[in-house]
């Protein structure tokens, strides 16, 4: 017996590995990943893929892509003055939430985790709905049913269930709708999100799965996150699992518009894993120079898909006017957000009683009056 | 004109508190709606906070180095908008709309702690409202007291049931079950202004305390030091300072020294070594990633230079600046802390002649550097004064013999005593 081993550390998994780079040599396990325009937004051919956005449809994803950018600096800079409970930043994520969105129909279902502040844009959404809920003045603020987005999903991976189960209501309707569930590498630990996807392959529901693989959940790298990447996982569920450069636009548009057709055909559902990059923090909560370098940081902010799309706009002969005028515009909508964010009001707490159940139920309108004749006991209220 | 205050917000999920690091605009300076304005380190991370307000910074309130509490001013701006019949006063200005709204609703939005809600409850207008008020206490009652209050008493061996009740809604709060201790007699409580004070052990504390723990208790450690005369490497140090080469980089006695410790550690690569337990192993190292012991407003870190044996004297030296300036910011990346073969730690920064060092884990050796100072010295059979300094070198003596750890100390302060040495053993 030797007193070394009661303090040797036990460490689990190596210290600080980070992830490999997805576009460095080949893929461990085999699957390529699709892109059509590369970082220098040179277009490149593809076997099975090909480019299906008009350049007018280009300019309006770059403009949602671009406003939500600014719209996102402005949510960071409201959490730092007290203003927001939390802020999750999805710079560097915008092309594979645009480039997936934008191949649905607008009647089909989108299921958010809580960075999808883009596609929130997209469906047309006053984006102060997400800052009501950064607020933390409330839980949702738009119609889901009306505009086909659900509510952000704070619990990590349950929007997987959610999707599904629409998905297989979808097709006991005979409707030809299809259902897209975001989420991320970090979901997809969850026992729960592999449920989902084992159900969603059982019933052929058509949901398509978008794994943003955004290299960190939080602040643990992919390498220990899982060693059979979601793209190659899919095959064991029994669903095709395409890799796709989540910072080509042209690329996630088409490899999710495949996806949807199939699964409006009856084929079922599809994994799309998304490789992208969170530039900035997990959170306003989270601070990323702890666990991932500046090289590292460098190389991916040299593959932005706001820069590449830009680039590619340009080449097609989108004028320095309509830049200047979209960096106007953006400012403008910031500005404008900011204010009727300090304007915000707190919302009533009984509302949570109004939402929660489609009928009323005798406990909780009992429970309603109660908190609200304590409320009306308060001073100052 | 409205003097508008920045208050501290809880930059993370429910941090209550925050220490300014740097103050990046100055008074009567310009700014505008989200310009970065100061640095503050939370327990979390250290984040640049932008204002809120665009005009003229009136003062900056918080002076770097304090820690302070979220809710608490740090900058007042003079926004230029004339303010309708609001006083010029800092806190009635506060309450304009709409920031006033923001910073009252904030307990609701942010921060769970304790104290956040003790300053945000707002009091009943009447004693009447009876929904979630405790019921009149009776002998079949239990006490109503928070799960810590309980804890506390049992710990203190003081029976709830006795006490009499001052906490909201009649439960028994801390400060009851303290005072009752203290009335007891057997205990004078940690609120007492004599006696001791409870510190988590957290962060870089826990880490340190884990890195000794394992390392003190792992690795046999052998220490042996020496005094040497230095005079010449402080000549040679002057003369560096002079030399066009090295006009942009701090040229410091570390950098020579770990200068004369990679050329020691080729001559005895024992000492770069680590042990594998497992595989009963020893792995001789042939590259020196040097690490410094740095005393840094976080506590101690030790930075890494990578390969610091294949540099020059000047790359040494530019690496060791910047990783001491990051190490200082808090801005250290893993990398830059992990990956060392052989570590120094300078303790004459304090004052102090030499001490036994403890291994940083996984390595074996490292030398602890004492002040240099004048001090008598024999020359020749004369007393003079000279440059001395005390080199102790702890080592793992399962890896390394009484010998090896010696002839390495004594290649160190040869080449200290004479830099020219080096020119024979390399």
């Amino acid at each position: 017996m030797t007193a070394t081993n009661a303090w040797t550390p036990r460490i689990v998994g190596p210290a600080s590995e980070p992830p490999d780079d997805p576009f460095a040599g080949e893929p461990a396990d085999g699957i390529e990943t699709v892109q059509l325009l590369d970082p220098d937004a040179r277009p490149r051919r593809h076997h099975t893929y090909s480019p299906q956005l008009t350049v007018d449809e280009v300019r309006e994803a770059y403009r949602t892509m671009f406003l939500s950018r600014r719209l996102d600096t402005e949510g960071t800079n409201l959490q730092r003055q007290g203003q927001l409970a939390l802020w999750a930043p999805a710079k560097g994520q915008e092309a594979a939430q645009i480039g997936a969105i934008s191949a649905l129909r607008a009647t089909d279902m989108v299921y958010p985790s809580y960075r999808e502040l883009s596609m929130v844009m997209h469906r047309g959404l006053d984006p102060i709905g997400v800052f009501q809920i950064m607020r933390g003045i409330t839980h949702a603020t738009w119609d889901v049913e009306a505009h086909r987005m659900g509510v952000f999903a704070f619990v990590v991976g349950a929007q997987t269930l959610q999707a599904v189960g629409y998905g297989m209501g979808i097709t006991l309707d005979g409707s030809d709708e299809v259902v897209l569930a975001c989420l991320g590498d970090g979901a997809t630990s969850e026992g729960h999100v592999n449920e989902a996807l084992n159900f969603a392959a059982v019933y052929r529901a058509p949901v398509i799965f978008l794994v943003q693989n955004n290299q960190y959940a939080i602040s643990v790298p992919t390498a220990q996150q899982f060693r059979g990447a979601p793209a190659a996982r899919a095959a064991g569920f029994g669903m095709p699992g395409v890799r796709v450069d989540g910072n080509d636009l042209f690329a996630v548009h088409a490899v999710v518009a495949e996806a949807a057709a199939r699964a409006r055909a009856g084929e079922g559902p599809t994994l799309v894993e998304a490789m992208t990059y969170r530039i900035g923090a997990h959170t306003t909560a989270d601070d990323p120079t702890r666990y991932r370098t500046r090289a590292e940081e460098d190389l991916w902010v040299g593959r932005d898909p706001l820069v590449r799309t830009e680039r590619w706009l340009r080449e097609q002969g989108t004028t320095d006017d309509w830049f200047t005028g979209l960096a106007a515009e953006a400012d403008e909508v910031a500005t404008d957000l900011r204010a009727r964010v300090l304007a915000l009001e707190p919302q009533g707490i009984t509302d949570l009683y109004d939402f929660v159940l489609a009928e009323p139920s005798a406990a909780l309108a009992e429970e309603r009056e109660q908190v609200a004749a304590y409320i009306a006991g308060l001073e100052g209220r | 004109m409205a003097l508008q205050h920045y208050r501290l917000p809880d930059v993370g999920e429910g941090l209550t508190e925050a220490t300014v690091m740097t103050w990046l605009v100055a008074e009567g300076d310009t700014v505008a709606v989200n310009d970065p304005v100061v640095e503050v380190e939370t327990a979390k991370s250290v984040v640049e906070l932008p204002c809120p307000y665009a005009g003229v910074v009136a003062a900056l309130l918080v002076e770097p180095g304090k820690t302070v509490e979220v809710g608490t001013a740090l900058i007042s701006v003079e926004d230029g908008v004339a303010a309708e019949s609001v006083p010029e006063d800092a806190p009635a200005a506060d309450e304009s709309a709409p920031h006033a709204e923001a910073s009252a609703s904030q307990a609701t939005l942010v921060g769970t702690g304790p104290r956040e809600l003790k300053q945000t409850r707002l009091p009943r207008k009447t004693a009447e409202n009876t929904l979630l008020v405790a019921p009149p206490r009776d002998a079949d009652t239990r006490t109503l007291a928070k799960p810590s209050v309980r804890k506390l008493a049992r710990d203190l061996g003081v029976d709830l049931a006795s006490l009499t009740p001052t906490g909201p809604d009649g439960t028994v709060s801390q400060d009851d079950v303290t005072a009752a201790a203290t009335q007891q007699g057997g205990w004078t409580g940690f609120l007492a202004e004599r006696g001791e004070t409870r510190i988590d052990v957290t962060g870089i504390r826990r880490a340190t305390a884990r890195a000794m723990v394992e390392s003190a208790f792992t690795a046999p450690h052998v220490t042996e030091w020496t005094d040497v005369d230095v005079t010449r490497t402080m000549e040679l140090l002057e003369r560096m300072k002079t030399m066009r080469m090295f006009r942009d980089v701090r040229i410091t006695p570390t950098v020579l020294i770990a200068r004369a410790v990679c050329v020691a550690l080729r001559r005895n690569p024992e000492l770069n070594s680590s042990w594998d337990e497992k595989n009963s192993q020893i792995v001789r190292k042939s590259y020196v990633n040097l690490g410094f012991a740095a005393d840094t407003p976080r506590g101690l870190v030790v930075p890494v230079v990578h390969d610091a044996d294949a540099m020059s004297t000047y790359d040494l030296a530019a690496a060791l600046n910047a990783l001491t300036h990051t190490a200082r910011e808090g801005k250290s990346t893993p990398a830059d802390l992990s990956g060392g073969t052989f570590t120094i730690t300078n303790i004459g920064v304090f004052g102090i002649d030499a001490g036994t060092p403890i291994l940083t884990p996984g390595q074996a050796g490292i030398l602890a550097v004492g002040q240099i100072t004048k001090r008598p010295w024999v020359v020749e059979d004369r007393v003079e004064p000279r440059w001395v300094t005390t080199l102790a070198l702890s080592f793992d003596h399962r890896m390394v013999d009484g010998a090896e750890g010696s002839a390495f100390l004594g290649d160190i302060a040869e080449i200290l005593r004479d830099p020219g040495s080096t020119l024979i053993m390399t």
